[in-house]
């Protein structure tokens, strides 16, 4: 199978071994684009180049990155840059790779991204789970604050930024991004509501602020040291660039890639050899993830869809944070949909009463239909907790919450019920998977809570 | 168990300078006061709220929110398993009931002997090389029961204890700016308006 091709960007030195020290980094050209941007461009050209680029942002909602920047109000000050490095959704891992692999990558994106914000302090929130990536990532911000490429007169220009390196302590929610500022001014991570609190206006310490996610600072350095339109002519115009995908379940090779955005299809992603190499023991496709655990899953007609955002949205799903989760038809789906909505159950963080009870009872209907204690009327039951959470169960989803999480946790009840009832039928007649699928558990009817 | 030692309390204020406000430090402290004791202890939480300017509620109230901190002590090895829906599409839940098995605890139960807590965690960003765990937060990829066992083993036997500091200890390298450019007030700001 023939798939189309590009060049890496972002990951060019996950195979140098020392791709993650000042040395390596430097001798593989990096923080070139810094000085060229400090020594001979304005901050707004910065702005144009990464505006031209037309990148849609990494972390989920794939917003326009360069549009994002233009949000922030002229002359207010101090305005922050925060960098979400808070990775955690389920089947998404690839910013934890950009963090332990090429650290001084994404803070010259981070460093570009101030200058070009006029941002005089920046705050890297990793994860808090990820001791190797804030090991790497304070090791690499030592050395560049030693080499000048942070701190006072960045490359011996008037430009002064700082980094501070700071990390989570175990919240999905704090992925959110006015859930991150507020866990970064120490509090508990609860979601602010939009409007008033657009982080753009009023941020962190109610200050201007703009939340990145680490994958799209990692391009920005590509970005300015090769220009916009050079980014944009990679990838479908309408979604510019290369971008990583993790692919993880029933092929025969997961992997992280990075390929062409916007023209790669599921099927060569699943199929060719240079990626997944196909599904597992020449089994087929039952069902996919597209894009992380709050995605609406796809079935087999949607495997020739190219990883395309207005495509992918149209189709009623989304290519989120770039996690892709595979399913073969040995699936238990009535399984796999129950993992997914107890990770929102627990992570809910309890701020609105929809989600908080919501998710909470849709994990426990769940949890009784596949301990053989399901009755009939309980697939509509979790249908209309559903409704409650997310009037209408469409795409994009509405909420009666101020985030997004318990509408996420919609999306794998809607997808599984819809297509698979008959599975759930079983599971509640019989108290076991339907035949032909491998339940997860040594015993279907086992304590696993 | 104990507040801060003098050498933490000096690491705190340097957390503590880098943010415009202390209450940002709150999370860094207690990672560092985990650190110190394997887990958050009051005292320690009392002592927070002293350097930061907070009633100790307002810590506690900070810190139970967040899944890493424990407000007890655990293993000195706390072993997280993911079972979210990459990994158990590849056996966690086997895994799991092996660890379950073979180190004779629930989890969230500490082994007799203090070495060993396992949970059932959700996703740790490894999803392609599923089933994962971590011990203390350091990766193992790809786990089978069999090298489950070996890791114990390992761990018992003191080999790891380069790669596997006790639990609370994350990075092992500290961001070491001591000075903020950035916090020099009025004329850094001024600079910055004037560009």
């Amino acid at each position: 199978m023939s798939v189309p091709t590009g060049p890496r960007i972002i990951t060019t030195r996950f195979d140098v071994a020392d791709g993650h020290t000042y040395a390596g980094y430097v001798r593989t050209g990096g923080y070139g684009s810094l000085r060229k941007a400090v020594g001979s461009m304005t901050p707004q050209q910065v702005i144009d180049e990464v505006k031209a680029a037309e990148i849609q942002g990494r972390g989920g909602a794939g917003f326009p990155a360069g549009t994002k920047w233009g949000f922030l109000p002229a002359d207010v000050h101090p305005r922050y840059l925060v960098i979400n490095g808070d990775e955690s959704e389920p089947g998404t891992y690839k910013d934890r790779l950009l963090m332990e692999r090429d650290p001084h990558q994404l803070i010259e994106g981070i460093v570009l991204a101030c200058y070009a914000l006029n941002a005089a302090q920046a705050f890297l929130y990793v994860r808090g789970e990820m001791a190797l990536a804030q090991e790497r990532l304070a090791a690499a911000l030592n050395d560049a604050y030693a080499n000048n490429m942070v701190g006072k007169n960045v490359c011996g220009s008037d430009f002064s930024v700082d980094i501070t390196l700071t990390w989570g302590a175990g919240a999905y929610i704090v992925g959110e991004e006015t859930a991150l500022i507020e866990s970064l001014e120490g509090e508990r991570g609860m979601p602010r509501l939009k409007p008033p609190f657009f982080p753009a206006v009023k941020g962190l310490y109610m200050q201007p602020t703009i939340v990145n996610n680490v994958e799209t600072l990692a391009n920005v350095p590509w970005i300015v040291g090769k220009g916009g339109s050079e980014f944009k002519s990679l990838g479908a115009p309408t979604s510019t660039g290369m971008r990583m995908f993790a692919v993880s379940g029933h092929v025969r090779k997961p992997g992280v890639f990075e390929v062409p955005n916007g023209v790669t299809t599921f099927r060569m992603l699943f199929e060719a050899a240079e990626y997944c190499g196909g599904v597992r023991d020449g089994r087929s496709v039952k069902a996919f993830i597209p894009g992380g655990a709050s995605a609406m899953w796809f079935f087999p007609e949607h495997l020739d869809m190219a990883l395309d955002k207005p495509t992918v949205d149209k189709a009623g799903s989304m290519l989120g944070s770039g996690a892709i989760v595979v399913m073969d038809d040995t699936t238990d789906i009535v399984a796999a949909c129950w993992r997914i909505v107890r990770f929102f159950a627990r992570e809910s963080c309890g701020k609105c009463t929809p989600c908080r009870e919501g998710t909470t009872w849709l994990e426990r209907v769940l949890k009784r239909i596949l301990d053989g204690h399901g009755r009939r009327e309980d697939i509509d039951l979790l249908m209309e907790v559903s409704e409650s959470i997310s009037p209408g169960i469409a795409w994009p989803p509405r909420q009666t919450t101020i985030c997004p999480l318990g509408p996420s946790a919609v999306s794998p009840i809607a997808s599984a019920v819809r297509r698979f009832r008959h599975e759930f039928e079983h599971y509640i007649d019989h108290g076991r998977p339907i035949d032909g699928v491998e339940s997860p558990f040594r015993s279907h009817a086992a304590s696993h809570a | 168990m104990s507040r801060l030692t003098d050498e933490r309390v000096k690491t705190a204020h340097e957390i503590i300078g880098r943010f415009p406000r202390k209450k940002s430090a709150l999370i860094p402290l207690l990672h560092l006061a985990q650190e110190q004791d394997g887990y958050v202890a009051q005292d320690a939480m009392v002592h927070i709220a002293e350097l930061l300017d907070l009633a100790p509620a307002e810590v506690y109230g900070t810190a139970s929110f967040y899944e890493m901190f424990k407000f007890h002590p655990v293993g000195k090895y706390c072993i997280n398993i993911c079972t979210n829906i990459s990994c158990q599409l590849v056996g966690a839940w086997n895994l799991l009931h092996h660890a379950e098995e073979s180190l004779g605890v629930k989890p969230g139960v500490v082994t007799d002997d203090g070495l060993f807590t396992i949970e059932d965690v959700e996703c740790i960003a490894a999803c392609t090389e599923a089933p994962a765990l971590q011990v203390n937060y350091r990766y193992r990829y790809k786990v089978t029961p069999e090298s489950f066992d070996a890791l114990i083993a390992d761990l018992r036997a003191g080999k790891l204890a380069g790669e596997v500091p006790p639990h609370g200890t994350l990075a092992v390298v500290r961001q070491e700016t001591t000075e903020r450019w950035s916090n020099r007030g009025v004329e850094a700001q001024a600079k910055v308006d004037a560009r």
